[in-house]
């Protein structure tokens, strides 16, 4: 009894931990090339769900159609966001660039909730909701889509980040932003580009989970600070590290949940991004005096 | 090529450089040379756009470049190397070249992201392209080595090479023999003047004395902000206000 329920447990917090894997790889980016913590990360999440519910109802596009459209709507707001928020600033200090980015969220999570309203909503799954049984335990069509989506984007990113050359010119900027300058690569752009990929993998995340869980005007501040304590346990990588920290913290989170009490689901979260910005503040795979540029 | 006019940079109280003017001719390798403090730092750093000066005008071929950020001035054709090497320090070698052939790229992100066939290519070709200049640098066999772990003179050719990538037509070196052994130094002599040699103007900040004699066309001295003379090697070396700069007025 105890082994189903560990592996049921487990399933659904990997599935979990990959959504926050994957808003956690978005804070990360734009943390390496620009040094910020985006703490609007959690409302482009937000606006992934919420957008395809737009197309989905008020547009009567159907679910195929509408994704791949709220996905473009929340990479323009992301980009607008850069423009609008933290290019013109940029002259400024990075804790003031964070606190801009809190006061975004709280603008973004506003107009949100004065368009769509205060009520949750529901986004129908994929491909049904038959479960599948799985040694003792099931989960839903759903859980595959986001563990099967999230696996994609991560090897997406991997190439582009390291086998292409505009991935590389990223790199460079997050590892020495003036020798990437002298070289001709236009700084500014790459943090508008780093923008727009964590605003759309976000919005992916977004829509991936709202089958699951639901969504509304406000998912985007508890997602967003999940996704953050994943980019933490990963040391802030944009890579493999980031999404081991998120699939640990789904993982630790729902077996908390489960075997503990659900009322103890976020404090674990909380609980552990404290104890490695105690411990091991440089993530749990970093070495311990490794500089980051 | 480069023409350097009437430039004065002014830090709070201090005066950095004061109505400095000098062309550096095409195909040239210019020293600019000059006691420690003489602004030749300072110098660089409007050229390439780090510092906006005071007041005065930096031409590049005729058309002015004051104030354009590195990235523009790179584009442009005008690149720049440190006295402490800038490396991106997490990559390889070959990607550090790479990075430099970015401008050259002209696949955007979508098609990167998307690993279009065309693009695959082209990372294949800009690959192949960085080869060259590891081998004009002298450093292909490190070519897998973490650029953070090479030792100090190779870092100093790979910054050249990475330079070189950018396809620049005037290269700036700030210190080049800096930290370098004698041997070392001899090579970068001679890269230097292989860089020339394919048709790129160099203007070099240095304070080997030897080197400078040796490989420069023209030599530009400055003194505590000042441009003090001008001419070829054997011209400042005969110049007694130089001479007197450097060692010391005997009244």
């Amino acid at each position: 009894m105890q082994f189903d329920q560990i592996l049921q447990y487990s399933l659904s917090g990997l599935s979990t931990g990959a959504i926050y894997a994957l808003i956690g790889v978005g804070f990360s980016i734009i943390f390496n090339a620009t040094g910020i913590i985006n703490f609007a990360q959690g409302e482009f999440v937000m606006l992934g769900g919420m957008f395809t519910l737009l197309f989905l109802e008020t547009l009567k596009l159907p679910l195929w159609a509408a994704i791949p459209c709220a996905i473009v709507a929340s990479t323009v707001a992301g980009l607008l966001f850069e423009r609008l928020a933290i290019r013109p600033l940029r002259q400024a200090t990075p804790i003031n660039l964070v606190i801009i980015t809190i006061g975004g969220s709280i603008l973004i999570r506003g107009l949100a909730m004065l368009s769509w309203g205060k009520d949750t909503h529901a986004i129908p799954p994929f491909s049904g909701d038959d479960p599948i049984a799985i040694a003792g335990a099931t989960i839903l069509p759903q859980h595959l889509w986001i563990l099967a989506i999230t696996v994609i984007i991560v090897i997406v990113n991997r190439i582009y980040f390291y086998h292409t050359i505009s991935g590389k010119a990223m790199r460079a900027c997050a590892y020495n932003r003036r020798a990437a300058g002298l070289v001709g690569i236009d700084v500014h752009r790459m943090v508008l580009f780093s923008f727009i990929i964590s605003s759309a993998m976000g919005s992916i995340a977004g829509i991936i989970v709202a089958p699951l869980t639901m969504t509304a005007y406000d998912v985007g501040i508890m997602l967003g600070l999940k996704g953050f304590c994943a980019a933490i346990i990963g040391g802030m990588s944009s890579g493999i590290a980031t999404v081991i920290g998120g699939l640990l913290l789904g993982v630790l989170e729902s077996l908390g949940a489960g075997l503990i009490s659900s009322g103890y689901k976020d404090a674990i979260a909380f609980i552990i991004l404290l104890l490695i910005l105690f411990i091991r503040p440089q993530g749990l795979f970093g070495k311990a005096e490794s500089e980051r540029v | 090529m480069l023409e350097i006019s009437r430039i004065t940079q002014i830090f709070g109280g201090v005066t950095a450089l004061e109505d400095v003017s000098f062309a550096v001719k095409k195909g040239n390798i210019t020293g600019v040379i000059g006691p420690n403090g003489a602004g030749k730092t300072t110098l660089f750093n409007i050229i390439t756009g780090i510092y906006t000066q005071t007041s005065g005008t930096v031409f590049l071929e005729g058309k002015d470049i004051s104030g354009l950020p590195p990235e523009k001035l790179a584009r442009k054709g005008l690149v720049r190397t440190f006295q402490n090497i800038e490396l991106f320090g997490q990559m390889t070698v070959r990607e550090n070249v790479m990075v430099g052939m970015h401008t050259k790229s002209s696949c955007g992100m979508l098609s990167c992201a998307l690993k279009t066939p065309w693009s695959v290519s082209e990372e294949h070709r800009i690959r192949e392209g960085a080869v060259r200049w590891l081998e004009f640098a002298g450093i292909t066999d490190l070519a897998d080595v973490t650029s953070g772990n090479l030792p100090f003179g190779k870092g100093r050719l790979l910054e050249i090479a990475r330079a070189l990538a950018v396809e620049p037509t005037i290269m700036l070196m700030d210190e080049p023999a800096a930290g370098l052994n004698s041997q070392e130094t001899l090579a970068l002599g001679l890269l230097i003047k292989q860089i020339r040699d394919m048709g790129i103007t160099v203007v070099l900040v240095e304070h080997d004395m030897e080197l400078v004699m040796d490989i420069c066309d023209r030599i530009v001295v400055l003194n505590l902000g000042r441009k003090l003379a001008e001419g070829t090697p054997r011209e400042i070396q005969e110049n007694t206000e130089v001479i007197a700069a450097y060692l010391g007025e005997d009244d």
